[in-house]
């Protein structure tokens, strides 16, 4: 694996029984992407994610993350990237600064580096008057940045965010997408699902899943013209439309 | 006498505690009328739903549904109203016919009689019939419930957020399906944190931190958005963003899909700004002026 590639995956497959939900997946990730990870509910994303995540072992396949092997070294991988869930990723009854010190002590760092970088959090959220609110009381907005934030304290090389940005409001989720921009800027690559599809055209490149394989890779620019499409809403939808498995 | 709005709302507030979850909401949704709620999570929406659906009692105001009072005629609206709930509310483990047997039941009514009505969306769902709800993916549990709200034929239909988390082709789906019903005469209100969708209502309410931004047509509430508005795209788009917030003439510059948006101050000069960016070593700039969204509304509400 070259230096500049943090994620390769080949011939990824997992089975449920007799059920193929990612069928043989073939892609590379460049250090400092964004890359959007996209496809209809059902077409495996989420299964193929725990998997890069060391949280799911392959069936059959291989894969790489930030340098360690996605059938052997799933502890390793867990260490080395960062990852916000959909549905849970922060404690409700702890506060923000509660919150930032738990997965700091998870992650290992020592005390000065964990006051350090919720000092910094503090400061980039413009949290410090709600450093000490439990995070239950947060808007959804509010909460998910600063459930990006705890995901990235320990400066992973990737971050997997799984739709971050549900039921987000339009302002707040736009600087939502400014943290991701910002921190891939800083050199961390993002690895994101979305159902907004104006949020796909923000990514550098693009993957699309239908019936748990990669139908379409590209930058969205790339992606529109190959499909003579005016929108990646269009796009999706044209390979969407053809996908047999669907929730 | 047969109201001539399916649902009124006058000074509606209700409280949680020091919480104001919904502060003085006025409006009306006509008959037959397809009305969305628009906005993000923690706007009121759920709550505005469970005080029409008479499950809350507001601290002020009041509400008809029907022409019926929402806390002294709730046994009224209970029979008249369909209501989907955000979440999931079906029984997991009784069957898809069995759940759909319960609900007619509850009403006193026979699935039979209302088949017609619910037929177009149960038949997508009736090779499964035997599938306990809780074993159905996320479509098909979202099909069934419909189905259960619509089991006695209501003259309102209330869905809370119904295509949250689900794609945008089973979204558009879903909304194909609402403007079936809607020919059928029901009058639906319908919340959505999706921005896109609002082009599929009849008239829309903006809703916001407990308040109605406004309420309008989706052509009347883009037509609300007064000041110029240009779509600036090149090669490097995090760098025009923020190139673009320092420029003179820009007031606001965010990202908007392939796009940034620029509201820029009266007398911005497009072609000078597109050669200044490109002076500055930006590559492919091109700044055009654009028509503004519901989305871009929303904003500029929000921000008000």
């Amino acid at each position: 694996m070259s230096d500049d590639i943090i994620i390769s995956v080949h011939d990824l497959c997992k089975c449920f029984g007799s059920f193929t939900a990612v069928d043989h997946i073939t892609f590379e990730v460049r250090r400092g992407e964004i890359f959007g990870f996209l496809g209809a509910n059902g077409a495996g994303k989420t299964t193929a994610m725990r998997m890069l995540c060391g949280l799911s072992y392959p069936t059959s396949g291989s894969g790489q993350v930030a340098g360690f092997d996605v059938v052997t070294q799933g502890e390793q991988i867990k260490r080395h990237i960062g990852y916000m869930s959909q549905k849970f990723s922060l404690y409700d009854d702890l506060t923000v600064r509660e919150n930032i010190r738990l997965y700091a002590g998870i992650y290992g760092l020592d005390r000065y580096e964990t006051l350090r970088r919720t000092v910094a959090v503090l400061n980039r959220l413009h949290f410090r008057s709600e450093a000490d609110t439990l995070v239950g009381a947060l808007p959804l907005g509010w909460k998910q940045k600063l459930a990006f934030s705890v995901a990235t304290l320990h400066r992973p090389e990737v971050v997997f965010l799984d739709e971050p940005t549900g039921g987000v409001d339009p302002v707040t989720r736009r600087q939502f997408w400014e943290m991701i921009y910002e921190a891939a800027a800083g050199g961390t690559t993002v690895f994101v699902t979305t159902h907004y599809m104006d949020e796909a055209e923000y990514c550098s490149r693009v993957s699309i899943m239908v019936d748990g394989k990669i139908e379409a890779l590209g930058a969205p620019a790339e992606l529109k013209s190959k499909f003579g499409a005016g929108s990646m809403d269009e796009v999706f939808r044209i390979l969407a439309r053809g996908a047999k498995r669907r929730e | 006498m047969i109201p001539q709005n399916a649902i009124e709302v006058r000074g509606l507030t209700k409280r949680y505690g020091t919480l104001t979850a919904l502060e003085q909401i006025t409006f009306e949704v006509r008959r037959g009328e397809l009305f969305g709620l628009i906005g993000p999570d923690g706007a009121g929406k759920t709550t505005l739903f469970r005080l029409l659906a008479t499950l809350l009692d507001p601290d002020e105001g009041g509400a008809t549904v029907d022409g019926f009072d929402i806390v002294t005629q709730y046994r009224e609206i209970r029979r008249r109203v369909g209501y989907m709930p955000g979440r999931f509310s079906l029984y997991p483990d009784l069957s898809v016919a069995e759940n759909l047997d319960f609900f007619a039941a509850l009403f006193g009514v026979k699935v039979r009689e209302a088949y017609d009505w619910i037929a177009p969306i149960y038949r997508q769902i009736e090779p499964f019939r035997k599938r306990r709800a809780g074993k159905l993916s996320g479509g098909m549990k979202q099909k069934l419930a419909l189905c259960c709200a619509l089991i006695h034929r209501p003259s309102v239909l209330f869905l809370d957020e119904p295509t949250t988390g689900v794609d945008a082709v089973s979204r558009g789906e879903f909304w194909d399906m609402l403007s079936d019903l809607k020919q059928k005469g029901i009058s639906i209100l319908v919340s959505t944190p999706y921005m896109d969708e609002a082009c599929r209502c009849d008239r829309i309410a903006l809703c916001n931190n407990g308040h109605l931004l406004g309420v309008d047509t989706p052509a009347g509430i883009v037509s609300r958005f007064d000041a110029p508005l240009y779509a600036l795209s090149g090669d490097d788009m995090y760098g025009l963003l923020l190139e673009a917030r320092r420029a003179e003439g820009v007031k606001e510059c965010y990202p908007f899909g392939a796009a940034h948006h620029l509201v820029v101050a009266e007398g911005f000069d497009a072609r000078a700004f597109e050669r200044q960016l490109r002076q500055r070593g930006f590559g492919s700039v091109t700044v055009e002026p654009v028509p503004a969204g519901i989305e871009d509304v929303f904003m500029k509400l929000m921000q008000q």
